[in-house]
């Protein structure tokens, strides 16, 4: 598991408005492009890899499927995991049901952790 | 925005911050020493200060994620290079082993409190980062200590500049969790109590309680609270000359000020 990596997916994407158009549009394409050619650079340094980190296979699959209840689970960071996901939802969600629908949604699927230690967001 | 489409708290909330803009305004200051948390817009997992201080000429504001999200405008805020020396000097002499950055843009913590105290954007400002949400962090009393420790910045400074600290964090907050956006904040309690020890100035009894892991179970960004025990550090273990608070549908606002004692009278 890679939570530090997970998180550099959420960070790296969230702050650029043309890799959060093709995430919302195709994610499975968008991770793809992401693990080869946007991961694996350091920070700040178009040059430089990083051969350091990968994703596993459950959390390609949850970037892939938009599975913030995943995330969470995993211990991705919950800024970064609510910040991306409204960045995606919030809109159509405002249209079809009203202000703070996805974040109310979001919430309700996570009521089984209420009282219990969530997963740890330390990396 | 139209009244139609605000949201029902509007009103008292700009009534609300107005009057606590002018309790800075009565304080004339000259610099504004800010403190506030960057939310992982510049700041990283790959290389995450605990503490950190801006010592550039001037530092732009808001992130694009931040606009979308916030729909909070871009500014550009001057800064104090001599100020932000001493300040970071001052805070090495005195322990606080401080990360530093030349370029530093600004996000919503240290924004957010301009547009609504400071709106004019007149002053120069020293923003001072803290940590208060990827853990380890440091401890409620290390927070405390580093207030006092800037306050003792502030007074050394050799001008006759008045400087204000300006600084923001939470009460009970959940972000990204099963208890966030309710009707109220995860732990009104906690928020009623936490807002008492302030108003009363008792960091014996926030030390003594404040833990994180009772931050943490009030709610998962709790933590941000720890950047008011820093504020209460930069004032002393003194009651609060103005106090306030709003409930907000999804956490509770308190607004504190505390003027040097030998000003308040």
């Amino acid at each position: 598991m890679s939570k530090y990596y997970v998180n550099k997916f959420l960070y790296t994407v969230d702050r650029d408005p043309e890799l959060m158009k093709r995430y919302a549009e195709d994610p499975r394409n968008l991770v793809a492009t992401w693990e080869q050619s946007i991961g694996p650079r350091l920070i700040g340094n178009d040059v430089e890899e990083s051969t350091v980190v990968a994703l596993t296979d459950h959390e390609r699959e949850a970037l892939i499927n938009h599975d913030y209840v995943a995330l969470f689970e995993m211990g991705a960071h919950f800024f970064l995991n609510l910040t991306m996901y409204i960045g995606i939802f919030d809109e159509p969600y405002i249209q079809k049901s009203g202000p703070l629908s996805f974040q109310r949604e979001f919430a309700a699927k996570l009521q089984h952790w209420k009282g219990r230690d969530y997963p740890t967001v330390e990396v | 925005m139209p009244p139609k489409q605000q949201m029902p708290q509007a009103p008292e909330w700009k009534r609300k911050v107005e009057a606590y803009r002018e309790t800075l305004a009565a304080a004339k200051p000259d610099i504004l020493v800010m403190v506030g948390s960057d939310h992982f817009h510049q700041i990283f997992l790959d290389n995450c200060p605990q503490f950190l201080i801006g010592k550039a000429p001037r530092y732009d504001a808001t992130f694009y994620n931040e606009e979308r999200e916030f729909g909070i405008p871009k500014y550009v805020l001057e800064g104090d290079e001599d100020m932000s020396r001493f300040m970071h000097q001052s805070l090495m002499d005195q322990s606080f082993d401080f990360a530093f950055s030349n370029e530093l843009k600004i996000d919503h913590s240290i924004i957010c409190p301009i547009i609504t105290v400071r709106p004019q954007n007149d002053l120069p400002v020293v923003p001072i980062y803290t940590n208060i949400f990827a853990p380890p962090l440091h401890s409620p009393k290390r927070f405390y200590e580093l207030g006092r420790a800037i306050r003792k910045a502030i007074e050394d400074y050799p001008s006759d500049k008045r400087v204000a600290a300006i600084g923001t964090g939470h009460l009970s907050l959940e972000l990204g969790g099963p208890r966030q956006f309710m009707e109220t904040g995860p732990d009104p309690v906690f928020d009623r109590q936490a807002i008492e020890w302030l108003r009363t100035g008792d960091v014996d009894a926030i030390l003594a309680n404040v833990t994180h892991k009772s931050m943490v179970e009030s709610g998962n960004a709790t933590q941000g609270f720890l950047n008011f025990i820093l504020m209460l550090g930069v004032a002393g273990p003194e009651g609060a000359d103005y106090v306030d608070n709003l409930d907000l549908f999804h956490t509770m606002e308190a607004y504190f000020t505390w003027y040097p004692k030998e000003q308040a009278a």
